[in-house]
């Protein structure tokens, strides 16, 4: 990449933000399981103004989800175990990404599966379908074929995962891997879906967390254990965005995980992001997709910044910059007599 | 159609154990019917508490030069209503609203029974407003643990045509439950309708009173809620369908307000055999 030179003062930025073909005139998308199927947030938030919405995850058939508690409050963050409840590809295909595409709204389609197979039927189902911008993948589903191991957190079942849906499914729409930091390395997992035929990766997924009620002594969730999401994983995501932006430059990031204003945004931008997912802050604030891109545009042109993309990975730049500024430095005061 | 509003407070002052908050909440009284709620975000700018907290609509006036306002009634749980009850006039709340389904009225004047455990009484008076308005009977039972958990009960004299005060350690009116005295007061009116609000056993043992006197339940339900919009998909409850299904539907969007017949009150906390899309053996 370019070494980009700040220029002092404001200006118009240029906001759009590209994830491989995917192409957005806005940075900040919703995130899966955060906005249901966009509807419900029509009443606070310009649908089509923001990069996508991306959908709950949606699997084959109709899922229950799990019982009650499904949430707890935890600082700076919650723990959830809703437990993919959803109506099956059938009805979202007929009613929400119906309504998604009649209203010209990018949408990115999560799926989530529980076994290669649902991952492979998903992908073929929707390959025909229009008004898809993406697909996002989510592995952190356990495999019942493999005694309930989650994909996320194997190399060679995540590879699968995404070969076959990037193999079944519309070769001009991207797929990116939704990955859990749930992982000893997850640039070894960012390895394997990316050799699979992942477009980009989306980081990260909730870390999985507990909540235990001291009145009743025993955990909150009905499911007992769930997904920790919020402010309070935001330096975990941050951590892996770095990582894998670190391994592969030029692979495409969809970066979340507790951004909830536009300087947290740019900390993903500067950490190798090209876009992000604003999840949990949507809880707090519907509008919050609008209003992080907003304050992102600011920083960025208050910075000087022209352009959005000039910034991703940046951080990476000034820390080379920094290490070598202080190295010359050390050498300078080394030659000194 | 929700707003979402910066909303000034107004009024707050105790009464009995609860809290009364009233709201200067632009766009949302008028569009308000009785049974909707709000989600109030708590903790300021930037608080770590990052869930909206729900409450169903006491009162609403529309109008005047800076909005209309909106009541709320609350017992301080945890932090989050704790951070509430210690807010000041002229503090800025973040408020969306009016939210969920309102109570059904009933098309003709017929008698109805208002049963509310609680601070569950705070959103049956707009509805007992309402259903005066149409002609219809109105008798209320307000029923709490101890005399000060009561909220409403001299509202609720001035404006039915009967109140029925119940308490669990007898220190204001019959000792005993709200379902007591339900049945008895449900025929001598020749109640149509039984409208509830409060705890979720309070609601269940109403729904099957009311089914027992031939009488149609609504009942509010209080399931903890992340959004309060329908995205979360955390507050959900065993429904029954018109088609006989049952599904987890969101008490927020779905909800607040339910058949009593429909919910299967037993279930409530769990996904029952035959709910669509449960887990069945040998996995999905």
């Amino acid at each position: 990449m370019t070494v980009h030179t700040p220029v002092p003062g404001p200006g118009a930025v240029d906001m759009s933000s590209a994830l491989g073909r995917l192409v957005m005139p806005d940075p900040v998308l919703t995130a899966s399981g955060c906005a249901a199927a966009g509807r419900e947030l029509a009443p606070f938030l310009d649908l089509r103004a923001i990069g996508a919405v991306v959908t709950k995850s949606i699997m084959l058939e109709p899922r229950s989800g799990r019982p009650t508690p499904r949430m707890a409050e935890t600082p700076s963050g919650m723990v959830n175990s809703i437990g993919l409840q959803g109506p099956g590809i059938e009805e979202f295909i007929a009613k929400d990404l119906r309504w998604l595409r009649e209203r010209g709204i990018r949408t990115v389609v999560s799926i989530a599966g529980g076994s290669v197979q649902e991952y492979q039927k998903l992908a073929q189902r929707l390959r025909h379908e229009p008004g898809i911008a993406a697909l996002e993948v989510n592995i952190s589903c356990p495999n019942v074929e493999s005694r309930g191991q989650v994909f996320a957190c194997d190399p060679f079942s995540a590879g699968s995962v995404v070969q076959v849906v990037r193999r079944h499914s519309a070769p001009d729409v991207p797929v990116l891997a939704k990955l859990s930091p749930d992982v000893t390395d997850i640039v070894a997992i960012a390895k394997s879906v990316l050799d699979a035929g992942a477009d980009g990766v989306s980081l990260i997924n909730t870390l999985l967390g507990m909540v235990i009620d001291p009145d009743t002594m025993r955990p909150t969730l009905g499911g007992m254990t769930g997904g920790l999401s919020g402010p309070a994983i935001r330096p975990v995501a941050v951590r892996a965005v770095w990582q894998v932006h670190a391994a592969f430059p030029r692979v495409p990031i969809l970066g979340m995980g507790g951004i909830r204003t536009g300087q947290d945004a740019f900390e993903f931008l500067l950490a190798g992001a090209s876009a992000v997912s604003v999840g949990t802050a949507v809880f707090n604030d519907p509008h919050a997709p609008a209003r992080i891109s907003a304050e992102l545009r600011d920083i960025l042109a208050a910075r000087g910044f022209a352009s959005l993309s000039d910034a991703v990975g940046l951080g990476h730049t000034m820390q080379a910059r920094h290490v070598a500024a202080r190295d010359a430095r050390r050498a300078a005061q080394e030659d000194t007599p | 159609m929700p707003v979402q509003v910066t909303s000034e407070v107004v009024g707050l002052r105790r009464t009995g154990a609860y809290h009364h908050l009233t709201l200067l909440a632009p766009g949302i009284p008028e569009a308000t019917r009785p049974g909707h709620f709000v989600a109030i975000a708590v903790g300021g700018e930037g608080s770590g508490m990052l869930l909206r907290r729900a409450f169903s609509i006491h009162r609403v006036t529309p109008g005047g030069p800076a909005g209309g306002t909106v009541e709320v009634v609350f017992a301080t749980h945890g932090k989050g209503t704790r951070w509430l009850a210690d807010r000041r006039r002229g503090d800025k709340l973040d408020v969306i609203g009016p939210l969920g389904r309102p109570f059904t009225l009933p098309k003709e004047p017929v008698a109805c029974v208002l049963v509310a455990g609680g601070y569950g009484a705070a959103p049956l008076f707009m509805l007992s407003e309402a259903l005066r308005a149409r002609g219809c009977r109105v008798d209320m039972i307000l029923g709490a643990a101890t005399e000060d958990r009561l909220f409403g009960v001299l509202e609720a004299k001035r404006s039915s045509a009967s109140v029925t005060v119940t308490t669990d350690d007898g220190s204001a009116g019959i000792r005993g439950r709200v379902t007591d005295p339900l049945a008895e007061i449900v025929r001598a009116s020749d109640a149509d309708v039984v409208y509830a609000c409060g705890p979720m056993p309070m609601l269940a043992s109403v729904a099957a009173v009311a089914a027992d006197t031939g009488a149609h339940s609504q009942c509010a339900v209080e399931e903890s809620m992340a959004c309060g919009i329908g995205v979360c998909m955390t507050c959900v409850l065993p429904v029954q369908g018109v088609d006989g299904t049952t599904r987890m539907v969101r008490s927020c969007t779905d909800g607040p307000v339910f058949r009593g017949s429909d919910v299967r009150w037993a279930d409530v906390g769990t996904v029952p055999a035959g709910t669509l899309g449960a887990p069945v053996a040998g996995g999905h």
